[in-house]
């Protein structure tokens, strides 16, 4: 994109003004150099991420010998994975219910069904803290199980937003497919399995990695469910900036940032650039 | 469309409520259930809570020490809110406006840092601000350029540039929730003024309006309850931030769910950080319910 | 003549790599209804667009009223729009937005709610004034637009697509209207339509439009009745167009030998060269079709062509009764088919034509068109 225009603008091309572009780029610096600088400095050959000392590997190293960190993420990694897979099938459930059928008490379901949403993470993890101590949830449990509780915690946030992204895209079925493919003999499940699940395909793509993304990115209501055998990988960068600021972070962070842009590529190969920011 | 009433789809119903019912019930509203009754609780022994029904934890909450960092809560997210929004809103237009081949592209710019982690992000932006990092560097260089065209004409230098500190102070914490909710302001933005018929723009232009006027007067009434949308997914996580005012900000900059979190880490209040969590939320059900307020009353003018 | 109020010049628009208005010259005269009229995609809107301000040129020139417009916004245009989906102000009583432009140019409140008013009368919508659009129906929401452009007094009114939103009814109800209003407030109407019965029934000109480019300039009956090239004669009306070769060619005579259709004779001459390819055009209407061997008698009675001229015998192949007319495709001795219309002069007739009957067919010397292109 050429950043000054070569040919007069027209009334409506906004994005060829030339202030605009400059603000939209210096958004862009504003939001990517950080990410930048980070990523560069994880191969920089001094302790401290102020001046160039050439290139290095051995905070990368450093940060794979380190167990707890490697554990910090495995940990981090399974629950998304596990939270992901319930949370698309209890989302996509809920938002199958609130688009199909009409049941007392409708509103209010809606309603409470949202609240995860909306109530501030520090309120959600204050509440699954005080809820797993009164119930005694059994903690030194054998991995992975010993994650139960801070699963269920990710779970209980996430599938709300599946349910909203699924609910919204089946508001555009049209339902004469349905009676269509019952017209051509198809049996309840014969229908739910050719005709509705295909539709809903896109939404449960997209709700997926939304979840994914909730979890691995969760810190808050983590910090409150989380004990000292169960740290993830926020939780874990959490106290070492927090105590003390080593390059390792740097190097995990970088991982980090290019596991969520593989993650990226990966969704865009599924969907195509397009589908993609319509989804959104 | 019409719905499927429950009573004649028994089964169906059952099989597909179940479990999303279930599980909101159990692991959502029980606890939240438990959180409100303790904050009518007292603490009777080191681990022991009793619900006595007392109000003295309201009451607590409502002292000029707790209620000060309340408000100070909500000015922090409402500025943080009104820059994303002054910010955000000329990206919005930009993506609305930019050509097929680049809007997906751009779209995805915004989106991207949203999905990285929130910790990467905040912990980058720390390095960038920290005392000898790039943000003061750059500072440092503009500042000594003002300094030699000073000498340059002839005036007295600058005195040297010291280092300013960025971090861990109210303005740090105010940089630090705009970089992570930024995002979250231009997306419904731009789905608003992606919806917005564009002849209405050519209309208004064409009617003689500039493009300030046909701004103020056609694009943001219309895009309204996309603007209202994106100050209510900006200000209500932005009113509850824990972890920016924790890392970035200093003694005298922590938020409300800094306070609610020391009740049960440090000071091991349960039943008073219980209190507080439920102001927060009740601040946040106005704030739902001004909203509603307002967009049913957009939706009773149109009619 | 009249002072040509718009003058494109040599205009180009390219996207990209395509053209979407290719070298483009022609005037608007002041008052006239100005019709572009072309199929989806030949760049008709995009010169609409180009006049009113909201594309630019790539290269050429506007003047509107002889003012240069390069660097004119469409802001400060003395022309004024009325868009294909109307884009009235869904937030805005019709008053409001009726008004939007005057209170933009400054205009006080008396005067601005008297010409509000005025115009609202002028398109039968008085007492409208606080409805809000999504109140009205789609025709009600095109008055609101047009009163909106009316009510700035522009030189020029352009109108995109007007009716093609309307049904069938309303939409030749507008058709009137429309002609009518531009009589009687004296305004150069432009309009953009891609509906040959629309731009025939309002237009005092028609440039009619093809891959960017002005493939003919004339008033409706020209263009029906002359059409210049074989794009214009089939775009506008039903055709039947036949491949030939030039045989005669002079000042008050010319001859055509079609392969499909036979020879074919006209009055006047068509300044082709001699042996050239051509083709020629002839409408279903002016076709007259009997029962053969009666032919003679009615061409004896014609006597404008030349013995074996003019003629074609042939099987009717397919019928649509359309109430007003019927439609017979017929196909020739030759093997081509051909269209011929007849209007329905008396109720149901026993004697008429049917499937398989075999027919002759004979047109008058001024009827064909030679085409060369």
């Amino acid at each position: 994109m050429a950043l000054f225009a070569r040919r007069a603008v027209a009334p409506l091309e906004y994005t060829r003004k030339t202030w605009m572009r400059l603000w939209v780029l210096g958004v862009m610096a504003f939001l990517y150099a950080p990410l930048l600088v980070l990523m560069a400095f994880s191969f920089n050959d001094s302790k401290r991420n102020v001046v160039w000392k050439g290139f290095t590997l051995k905070y990368y190293v450093k940060a794979l010998a380190n167990d707890s960190l490697v554990e910090a993420l495995v940990n981090s990694l399974t629950i998304a994975l596990l939270a992901t897979v319930i949370s698309v099938v209890l989302g996509a459930l809920a938002g199958l219910m609130l688009w199909r059928f009409r049941f007392p008490l409708k509103g209010t379901v809606e309603g409470v069904m949202a609240l995860p949403i909306i109530v501030p993470e520090i309120c959600m993890g204050v509440a699954m803290l005080i809820f797993f101590a009164k119930v005694q949830w059994p903690t030194g449990l054998p991995w992975p199980l010993n994650l139960s509780a801070i699963t269920i915690a990710h779970i209980t946030f996430c599938f709300p937003f599946v349910a909203m992204v699924v609910r919204s895209r089946m508001a555009s079925f049209n339902r004469e497919q349905e009676e269509a493919a019952k017209d051509l003999g198809a049996s309840e499940w014969q229908t739910f399995r050719d005709i509705l699940l295909p539709h809903m395909r896109p939404s449960l793509v997209a709700g997926a990695l939304l979840a994914f993304t909730l979890s691995l990115d969760d810190f808050v209501i983590t910090f409150f469910t989380s004990g000292p055998d169960t740290v993830t990988f926020p939780i874990k960068v959490y106290s070492m900036v927090r105590f003390s600021v080593t390059p390792e972070v740097n190097a995990a962070s970088t991982i980090l940032i290019i596991l969520t842009v593989a993650l990226t590529a990966v969704a865009l190969k599924l969907q195509g650039v397009k589908a993609f920011a319509e989804a959104h | 469309m019409a719905l499927q009433d429950w009573r004649l789809h028994k089964r169906p119903f059952a099989a597909i409520a179940g479990a999303p019912i279930l599980w909101l019930v159990l692991f959502f509203v029980v606890p939240m259930g438990i959180v409100w009754l303790y904050s009518f609780g007292q603490n009777v022994g080191p681990a022991d809570i009793a619900i006595t029904g007392t109000l003295d934890n309201y009451k607590r909450a409502t002292e000029w020490l707790y209620l000060s960092i309340f408000f100070k809560s909500l000015a922090v997210a409402a500025l943080v809110t009104l820059i994303c929004l002054v910010v955000g809103f000329p990206v919005a237009m930009a993506i609305t406006f930019a050509s097929e081949k680049w809007r997906p592209w751009l779209l995805l710019g915004i989106m991207l840092p949203f999905w990285t982690n929130l910790l990467v992000r905040t912990y980058a932006l720390m390095t960038v601000m920290g005392g000898n990092g790039y943000a003061n560097r750059g500072l440092g260089a503009l500042w000594n350029g003002a300094s030699w065209l000073k000498t340059l004409v002839g005036l007295q230098p600058l005195e040297a540039w010291t280092p300013v500190q960025l971090l861990y102070n109210n303005f740090a914490v105010v940089v630090g929730l705009v970089y992570v909710h930024l995002p979250f302001m231009v997306l419904p933005l731009y789905s608003a003024l992606d919806r917005l018929d564009r002849s209405l723009i050519e209309a208004s232009l064409d009617l003689g309006a500039g493009h300030l006027r046909t701004l103020t007067r056609i694009v943001m009434p219309l895009a309204a309850p996309g603007i209202a949308a994106g100050v209510m997914i900006t200000l209500i996580p932005a009113l509850g931030a824990y972890l920016t005012p924790d890392l970035m900000g200093g003694t005298d900059s922590q938020m409300i769910a800094n306070v609610i979190e020391r009740q049960f880490k440090r000071a091991n209040d349960w039943p008073f950080g219980a209190a507080l969590s439920f102001l927060l939320i009740y601040a946040m059900f106005i704030l739902v319910a001004l909203q509603s307020l307002r967009s049913g009353r957009t939706a009773k003018e149109a009619r | 003549m009249p002072e040509p109020i718009i003058q494109i010049r040599n205009v180009t628009k390219r996207f990209g790599k395509v053209a979407a208005v290719d070298d483009v010259s022609l005037d608007i005269l002041a008052g006239e209804f100005f019709v572009l009229l072309g199929p989806s995609g030949c760049g008709k809107t995009t010169l609409l667009r180009m006049i009113a301000g909201f594309e630019l040129p790539t290269t050429g020139q506007i003047l509107i009223d002889g003012q240069d417009m390069a660097g004119i916004p469409p802001n400060r245009r003395p022309v004024n729009m009325v868009f294909q989906s109307y884009a009235v102000f869904p937030h805005m009583s019709v008053a409001d937005n009726v008004g939007y432009g005057l209170k933009i140019a400054g205009v006080g409140r008396a005067e601005r709610d008297e010409r509000v008013r005025e115009a609202l009368q002028l398109v039968s919508l008085a007492g409208f004034e606080d409805r809000k659009p999504d109140q009205m129906s789609g025709g009600q929401r095109q008055r609101v637009a047009l009163a909106r452009s009316l009510v700035m007094r522009p030189k020029v009114l352009l109108l995109d697509e007007p009716l093609s939103a309307l049904d069938a009814k309303l939409r030749s109800q507008m058709q009137l209207e429309l002609a009518e209003l531009q009589d009687e407030v004296g305004i150069t109407f432009v309009t953009v339509t891609h509906d040959q019965d629309e731009a025939l029934s309002m237009a005092c000109r028609i440039a009619v439009m093809n891959k960017g480019e002005v493939a003919q300039l004339a008033t409706p009956s020209d263009l029906y009745e002359f059409p210049a090239n074989r794009f214009v004669a089939d775009f506008v009306g039903s055709v039947n167009i036949f491949e030939g070769k030039l045989t005669l060619d002079e000042a008050d005579r010319a001859a055509v030998d079609c392969p499909g259709l036979g020879k074919v004779y006209l009055n006047h001459g068509v300044t082709g060269p001699h042996g050239a390819d051509v083709w020629v055009a002839l409408r279903p209407e002016k076709i007259y079709l009997h029962v053969p061997g009666e032919g003679k008698a009615i061409r004896a009675a014609a006597q404008d062509a030349p013995e074996d001229h003019n003629l074609a015998r042939g099987v009717i192949k397919g019928m649509s009764y359309l109430g007003d007319i019927t439609l017979y495709e017929i196909k020739l001795e030759s093997g081509a088919m051909i269209r011929v219309s007849r209007p329905n002069l008396s109720r149901r007739d026993q004697e008429d034509f049917t499937w398989d009957d075999k027919v002759s067919m004979h047109w008058r010397a001024d009827s064909p068109v030679v085409l060369l292109g």
